[in-house]
């Protein structure tokens, strides 16, 4: 067993975990951040996608200790004063969620690529959007949202 | 907002805010897994690593000594527990042939990879999966069958051991005299197709949560299906239970596709463990469980021919349909059923004679998934087409437009009937003019220059289409109940289940529409078998139109109540108040009225005092308005590609598609289902192989190996509506969930063909992979 310790949407976390579990099961299970899905568990869906110091990571393919000392991000960390982040209204906007099981995911990697590439190109945005599955709205409707709040978002 | 299709409506036909978003939006939706409950265990299936193999043993002792883990159920630990050891739930038919009931766990013999021996249940599902490896089963292996033809030819082994075939059903759909119209016609076009069709793959694997309460003795399961209603029937018959000592309930879902209706082994397997155990259980299916435990559609083989005249008419169709059945029934033959009954159906075909026989093979069973063996049928009429077009001379959409079923002749009865004996008959649509809309938005017409420019760049672009009539909202009936609370508040449950369709969204849209077009005063509650006393639950895209007219029907009634109600305690007319958010209201004079709570806590009634109006206490309505005949939505896709002829890859550069699914309660919902079944569709038709080798072990069991499209596959689409409002039905409404995915993988198919013409290239199975491609065209070349 490890002792870890990270903060997850600015609060401080301390964990007592077993090597081999992974990020995503110490924040659903042991921090009860049930936002953050798993659709795979093999890095591929992308449901899992957290920001990891600022980075979107898959936290089914990190272990938990593997977090020690980071500052971590999640769908529930996105409202600030109860107000939704320009992303998520941008979602609801759009219609770019339906059974919104892969929105969390999508939420988390257009956070952490719009932050730090806030004028990204169109085909740029829709390459990175590619590293996340959904099955139900075709894309499409996502890529128009996060487009939207990347203008709304631009300094 | 977009135009509504409802005259005078101020909520339906509107695209208003969705009332799921709020909580999904922000991460605190509630899937099965976010369930957690104190004291719960987790479970882990031990599967069979075999396709075939009889069990000799199971011995459990090696996981039992390991510290956590609580108890290894085999099928002989459940049975003193059920009142059947295998799950009766095929639909009923003349066409069977054996019987495939499948076991709540294998005891005797495995028949497929993934098949459920024995339930570990352990405090982590980390130390669940621990001990599952260490049970140990003796298997001895038996011979396999892999292939679904093969599986028919005399001496092959057979899927179960101690069966005498493998053919599991078969039947011939007909009507018409099929051997006089081949015999006198003088043109005939033959196709030999493979069509393959791989898994769901909502995002959202399986899962359950089952909890005992003993005080109530009380079994409650919350369980991502599709059909709540089904499942709660099921488990009171397997555990002999009463109805209300179970309750199912479906909490968010991440999406059904097909698979999700069905009732799995693991079903009862959680239940019966929380009641033994005493303790909550826990299982989510992991995405490699889903690949070999979750239902598929797979592979049929199509031997089909087309009788046409001189100008292209079609005379008859007729051919064979084998059918990969899996190793279980786990639902029924509906899905070459429906792909034969969906082949002839956008066309006037005056003879058809299609036999299908399923085959059981060592492999998942097969059930629907979105689409339900229609995209294979459509996919064979419309290679037909093609072959016959271009043997004859004629434009692709020409030969259409001579044989579609023209406006002027609806209501057209055709001489089939459903699954479950009732007429077809395509109840409205103009099938040419959705099929002219598409081609003039893809500019068909201008094509021929467009692929010689391309021709001179040595690219190879080429066009397709396909048509479809789809089979809607299957009956008989879906419960909804609207009642308004003493708060005022107005809730509304439902047997129809959610499983991100937006069912909660178009109910409150259809009840506010009659009680104030308030939706946020609203409160929807889908797929909990406490508070719907019946149902029937989510697949044949019938949910808007089953569940939406109870629901327009109940709320119709609760507004009369309201009304009546409100006038005698007004004492003014009826037919002059008007319910406007959460006031029953004098029109013209809004400062005269009273709250909905006044006039609900009013009707409610008090002791030893009379009710206000003649309607009887309450402000309640439930309905189950009970439309057995479907109605019949349609469409037209028309699809761009280029092809590269060095490295196989086929691109999609446009795609319109032109659909009618009647009146569109929210237009931006009907859009996002149509999009999501095209997505769905480009899968099928060049990226989706659920593999298997030779020994029936699949080799697609992650989602790295097994493709789906991604945004950056997606093309640019078009999507046309025309709006026939379907007279079966007072909202004049279709379904729309599933007919995004049906016509493209054969626009796709005619494409392909069309821009590998000068090779002579004949696209003749699906998907089309680039090494498929460059096969087509090495043989055609060769
Ligand atoms: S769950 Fe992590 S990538 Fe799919
Ligand atoms: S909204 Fe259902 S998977 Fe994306």
């Amino acid at each position: 067993m490890h002792d870890i310790a990270f903060t997850l949407n600015g609060r401080p976390w301390s964990l007592r975990v077993e090597p081999r579990r992974t990020l995503v099961d110490a924040i659903r299970d042991d921090c009860g951040a049930t936002g953050t899905h798993i659709g795979c568990e093999h890095g591929v869906c992308g449901a899992c996608t957290i920001l990891l110091d600022g980075e979107p990571v898959r936290s089914c393919l990190m272990f938990a200790v593997q977090a020690d000392g980071r500052a971590l991000r999640t769908v529930e960390g996105l409202e600030k004063d109860g107000a939704l982040h320009p992303l998520q209204r941008a979602f609801i906007d759009h219609h770019a969620l339906q059974c919104g099981f892969c929105t969390p995911g999508f939420l988390m990697l257009a956070v952490g690529v719009l932050e730090r590439t806030p004028n990204i190109s169109d085909e740029a945005l829709t390459d990175v959007l590619s590293s996340n599955l959904c099955r139900c709205t075709g894309y499409q409707n996502i890529v128009r949202a996060v487009r939207a709040a990347a203008e709304e978002m631009a300094p | 907002m977009t135009a509504s299709g409802f005259p005078n409506s101020r909520v339906i036909g509107h695209d208003v805010a969705r009332v799921e978003d709020e909580a999904l939006i922000r991460g605190v939706g509630r899937f099965v897994d976010d369930i957690v409950l104190p004291g719960m265990l987790h479970v882990a299936f031990v599967r069979s690593p075999h396709a075939h193999a009889a069990i000799l043993g199971i011995d459990p002792s090696g996981a039992l000594g390991m510290p956590g883990v609580h108890a290894v159920l085999t099928l002989a630990d459940l049975a003193p527990h059920l009142t059947d050891t295998r799950l009766v739930v095929a639909m009923p038919s003349p066409s069977y042939r054996q019987q495939l009931h499948r076991p709540v766990l294998a005891d005797r013999e495995v028949v497929h990879v993934g098949e459920p021996i024995a339930a570990v249940l352990a405090d982590s599902r980390y130390l669940a999966e621990d001990a599952a490896a260490l049970v140990d089963v003796d298997y001895d292996v038996l011979p396999v069958v892999a292939d679904c033809v093969a599986a028919l030819e005399p001496g092959s082994p057979t899927a179960h051991r101690d069966a005498s075939s493998n053919l599991v059903a078969e039947m011939t759909v007909e009507y018409g005299d099929v051997a006089a119209a081949f015999a006198a016609a003088p043109h005939r076009f033959r196709e030999r197709l493979w069509i393959h069709r791989g898994g769901s793959h909502s995002m959202e694997c399986r899962g359950l949560v089952a909890v005992h309460d003993v005080l109530e003795d009380r079994l409650t399961v919350w369980s991502s299906t599709q059909m709540p209603h089904a499942a709660h029937r099921l488990l009171c018959d397997i555990m002999g239970l009463g109805e209300r000592q179970i309750r199912v309930v479906t909490p968010d879902v991440g999406g059904g596709f097909g698979p999700k209706l069905i009732f799995y082994p693991e079903d009862v397997v959680v239940a019966v463990a929380a009641r033994l155990l005493g303790r909550p259980v826990k299982w989510i299916e992991d995405r490699r469980e889903h690949f070999v435990a979750t239902t598929q559609e797979r592979d049929q083989y199509w031997d089909v021919e087309l009788a046409t005249d001189d100008a292209g008419r079609v005379l008859g169709v007729r051919g064979l349909l084998v059918h990969d059945h899996g190793a279980w029934t786990a639902r029924g033959v509906n899905v070459p059923q429906g792909a034969v009954a969906a082949m002839p159906l956008a066309y006037v075909v005056p003879a058809y004679s299609m036999a299908i026989k399923a085959a059981a093979t060592n492999k998942v069973p097969v059930t629907p998934v979105r689409g339900a063996g229609q995209p294979q049928g459509v996919f064979a009429m419309e290679r037909l087409l093609d072959s016959a077009a271009r043997a004859l001379g004629l434009d692709r959409a020409e030969i259409r437009r001579r044989n579609l079923v023209p406006a002027e002749r609806m209501p057209y009865a055709t001489p089939m009937r459903t699954r479950g004996g009732i007429p077809v008959v395509l109840d409205s649509g103009d099938y040419p003019r959705c099929q002219q809309m598409a081609l003039d938005r893809a500019d068909w017409a201008g094509f021929t220059a467009r692929q010689q420019a391309a021709r001179a760049e040595g690219r190879y672009i080429g066009i397709g289409l396909a048509n479809y009539v789809e089979g809607t909202g299957r009956g008989p009936y879906e419960h909804v109940s609207v009642r308004i609370e003493p708060s005022g508040r107005i809730f509304v449950a439902t047997g129809a289940a959610a499983m991100g369709q937006s069912t909660q969204t178009m109910l409150a849209q259809i009840v506010a529409e009659q009680l104030g077009a308030d939706m946020s005063n609203i409160r929807v509650v889908t797929g909990d078998t406490a508070a719907a006393p019946l149902g029937i639950g989510g697949s044949n895209s019938r949910q808007a139109v089953l569940a939406g007219n109870s629901a327009h029907a109940a709320a119709i009634r609760v507004r009369e109540r309201v009304l009546e109600a409100a006038s005698q305690m007004l004492e003014v007319a009826a037919a002059d108040l008007e319910i406007e958010g959460q006031r029953v209201r004098l029109k013209g004079a809004e400062e005269v009225g009273l709250t909905l709570s006044q006039v609900a806590r009013a009707a409610a009634g008090q002791a030893g005092f009379s009710l206000p109006g003649q309607a009887g206490p309450g402000l309640a309505a439930s309905e189950e308005l009970v439309i057995d005949a479907m109605s019949y939505a349609n469409g037209s896709a028309v699809v761009e590609v280029e092809v590269d002829i060095g490295t196989g890859a086929i691109t999609i550069r446009n795609l319109v598609f032109a659909h009618d699914c009647g009146r569109a309660l929210h237009p931006r919902i009907v859009d996002g289902q149509l999009m999501g079944g095209i997505a769905h569709g480009i899968g099928n038709a060049l990226y989706e192989f659920m593999a298997y080798d030779e020994n029936a072990q699949p080799v697609t069991t992650t989602l790295a190996e097994y493709l789906l499209v991604t945004a950056t596959e997606m093309p640019p689409v078009t999507i046309l509506h025309m709006e026939s409002p379907t007279p079966l039905n007072p909202l004049g409404i279709k379904g729309v969930g599933e007919a995004g995915v049906i016509p493209i993988g054969a626009a796709v198919a005619s494409a392909v063909e069309h821009a590998l013409s000068s090779f002579g290239v004949r696209v003749n199975r699906l998907p089309l992979s680039p090494v498929d491609l460059l096969g087509l065209l090495n043989a055609a070349t060769a």
